[in-house]
């Protein structure tokens, strides 16, 4: 797992914290403390401003249709708004503002739909089951469900996909 | 000669997390001889995959099984006899209620007598427009002509419009005035609905523009009947074929392109395999992939001959997360089974793409899918003495074009990936463009039209395909643009034998 981070997105199609902290997709740790926030996992110039229109705090901007997504961190509300919008199913939300566990919300397209309460598996970037959590928010737009997990602290950073079991 | 369509098997997928499959009336016709059933609205092969059959036709000399490749009537792979015509492509011929379907084993006789129900006389048609293709682009374009009053025919080879947009499940880049945002088979639903309510437009489904004549005559092939069209401008958006690979077993029933894949999956709901290998990582294969993922199917693996994934970091990001390894520096080596797919073997590559001996690894999988790029289908281009060129970053042979998307025969235009494999976004950018050059042709300037194709022009060149990610298509259709003073010195030297209006 940590071999793989280092290499680049490009080859892995895997991005690791420190490309996204360099590309400016990370946002600063006092930030992070304070509550939930939005994580667009968006490094290449792809023609796309869904985002842009998505928000509803006016809280992504771009200069040029190509520009990488910039969030203006103290704007976010980590609603989850984009995360449903995003065509690249890029932006999740994390909240490691509580003592215990933290919160991660990621798109899901799978079935069966997730059912606030169940236990899931936790995916990370790779693929890899890292455990089960608790859906705590489960909501649906055009098809895209947005889920909300509790998550161990030390894995908010690495879950990024759940998978219910059928 | 093992007779799959007697298994049990049903690949029709009922539950799908993006999808609601409208399945027509049960239908019951005859495959080789024995009642079967389908649901109305299928396509002949869609109808049998689903019942389990594999083999279309058994091959001219060998007698090799075949089976469906590109599923939109380009590749000729699931010709079979349907109702005593050989030949019928079967991805593209709806099933109808008693029909009678076999498979072709060999060489096919053709009829003499024209078969059931021949062709009646010609019909001449009158119309402002032509319009070759009823993909986004070709929608595209006719809605603009329309627009303008123009009268446009729209001929199409599916019995459905829409092109490929109909199997897009997945939400669509851009900005939200370009449906961005909305999944493809919305974006194709949207245009094909406002195409059927425009009085301006009539559309001939299943009919094929065969040939452009002397005298600006358009040849059109429809279901038993032809049509002669002398119209004032043609707009060709005739699309693509997938690319095949050379490797022993490529014609094995189960190797499948990824768009024909796409097809039966998410246009037929049809599940095309269980345990699946895709050959390519661009993003054709990388969102077909993930495609089947959400319809039920496992993905082994994608391999990519290259160090670095094709297609865009969200999508790859997007199959990584579920477990899917893309498998950079590999390539297939064969795929082996008796009467379809059974596995393939999978080899790693050196620096020169060489294949490294040792390094072979068994996969067991029933479908592979083909995800090696697209060629364009220019073919009426050359056929009427378009002057083109060949270009490697589009995908084969397209003509030469004005900014404006005129080719060398005067009034006749092009759009969509025939001018150069981009993706639909593009397609319907440059449709709407053709349709506007149409309508200041034949209308002549008006200042709306003018200022709405100038925005469009400026946003495909000066923003959209700005970006790094456009940059191998941008480089190639920029060099097939010229000026219109260069147009005329092209015309000057290649003299068309062919004008419109």
């Amino acid at each position: 797992m940590m071999g793989e981070r280092t290499l680049n997105f490009r080859s892995t199609g895997i991005i690791g914290t420190e490309e996204l902290s360099k590309l400016g997709l990370l946002p600063p740790e006092e930030r992070l403390r304070k509550g939930p926030v939005a994580i667009i996992e968006c490094p290449e110039l792809i023609p796309c401003n869904i985002c842009v229109d998505a928000c509803p705090f006016k809280a992504i901007t771009m200069e040029r249709i190509i520009d990488i997504p910039k969030v203006d961190w103290e704007k976010c509300v980590g609603c989850g708004t984009c995360v449903a919008l995003c065509p690249g199913l890029a932006i999740f939300v994390v909240d490691v503002s509580k003592p215990d566990k933290a919160l991660v919300t990621v798109p899901h397209e799978f079935l069966p739909a997730p059912e606030v309460g169940e236990e899931v598996w936790l995916m990370g970037r790779a693929g890899k089951r890292l455990g089960k959590g608790k859906v705590v928010r489960a909501w649906e737009r055009n098809k895209t469900w947005v889920v909300t997990v509790e998550v161990p602290k030390e894995l908010a950073m690495e879950v990024r996909a759940v998978w219910v079991e059928k | 000669m093992p007779c799959t369509h007697t298994s049990p098997r049903d690949r029709r997928i009922w539950e799908h997390p993006i999808l609601t499959f409208k399945r027509g009336r049960k239908i019951k016709f005859f495959f080789e001889g024995q009642e079967v059933e389908a649901y109305e609205g299928e396509s002949v092969a869609a109808a049998l995959y689903a019942i389990g059959v594999d083999v279309f036709s058994y091959s001219i000399k060998l007698k090799r099984p075949r089976g469906a490749f590109c599923m939109i009537g380009k590749c000729s792979s699931c010709f079979m006899k349907v109702d005593g015509v050989p030949n019928t492509r079967t991805c593209i011929e709806p099933v109808r209620e008693g029909m009678r379907v076999e498979r072709q084993e060999g060489l096919a006789e053709i009829p003499t007598d024209g078969g059931e129900g021949g062709v009646e006389d010609e019909e001449v048609l009158e119309t402002d427009v032509l319009v070759i293709g009823g993909g986004p682009a070709g929608l595209s374009a006719a809605l603009a002509t329309a627009k303008y009053g123009l009268e446009t025919v729209v001929v199409n080879e599916h019995f459905k419009l829409g092109g490929q947009l109909l199997k897009q499940t997945h939400k669509f880049f851009g900005s939200k005035d370009l449906f961005g945002g909305l999944r493809g088979f919305q974006i194709g639903e949207e245009l094909s609905r406002k195409v059927m309510e425009n009085p301006n437009i009539k559309v001939l489904l299943q009919t094929v523009a065969y040939g452009i004549f002397r005298g600006g005559w358009v040849g059109l092939a429809g279901k038993n009947k032809l049509y002669r069209v002398k119209p004032k401008a043609v707009v060709v958006t005739s699309g693509a074929s997938e690319n095949f690979l050379t490797f022993p077993g490529n014609d094995l029933p189960g190797v499948m392109g990824a768009g024909g894949a796409q097809t039966l999956m998410n246009e037929y709901g049809i599940l095309p395999g269980d345990e699946v290998l895709t050959v390519g990582s661009g993003n054709v294969g990388l969102i077909v992939s993930y495609q089947l993922l959400q319809a039920g199917a496992k993905v082994k693996a994608i391999v990519e001959i290259l160090p670095e994934i094709g297609g865009w970091f969200v999508h790859a990001a997007k199959v990584r997360r579920y477990g899917v390894p893309i498998l950079t520096r590999h390539t297939l080596k064969a795929v082996w089974g008796k009467e379809r797919v059974e596995g393939a073997t999978i080899v790693q590559v050196d620096e020169k793409f060489q294949p490294i001996p040792g390094s072979e690894r068994d996969i067991g999988c029933d479908l592979v899918l083909i995800a090696v790029g697209l060629t364009p289908d220019t073919r009426l281009f050359a056929q009427a003495g378009a002057v083109m060129r060949w270009v490697p970053e589009v995908g084969g042979p397209v003509p030469l074009r004005t900014r404006y998307l005129e080719v060398s025969i005067p009034g006749m235009y092009v759009a969509g990936d025939a001018s150069g494999i981009e993706e639909a976004t593009t397609a319907m950018l440059e449709g709407e463009i053709a349709g506007l050059s149409v309508v200041t042709k034949l209308v002549g300037h008006k200042a709306e039209v003018t200022e709405r194709r100038e925005k469009l022009l400026k946003f495909l060149w000066d923003e959209y395909r700005t970006s790094p990610l456009m940059a191998r298509a941008r480089a190639g259709k920029e060099s097939v643009t010229v000026s219109e003073e260069e147009m005329e010195e092209i015309r000057r030297k290649n003299p068309p034998f062919v004008s419109f209006g």
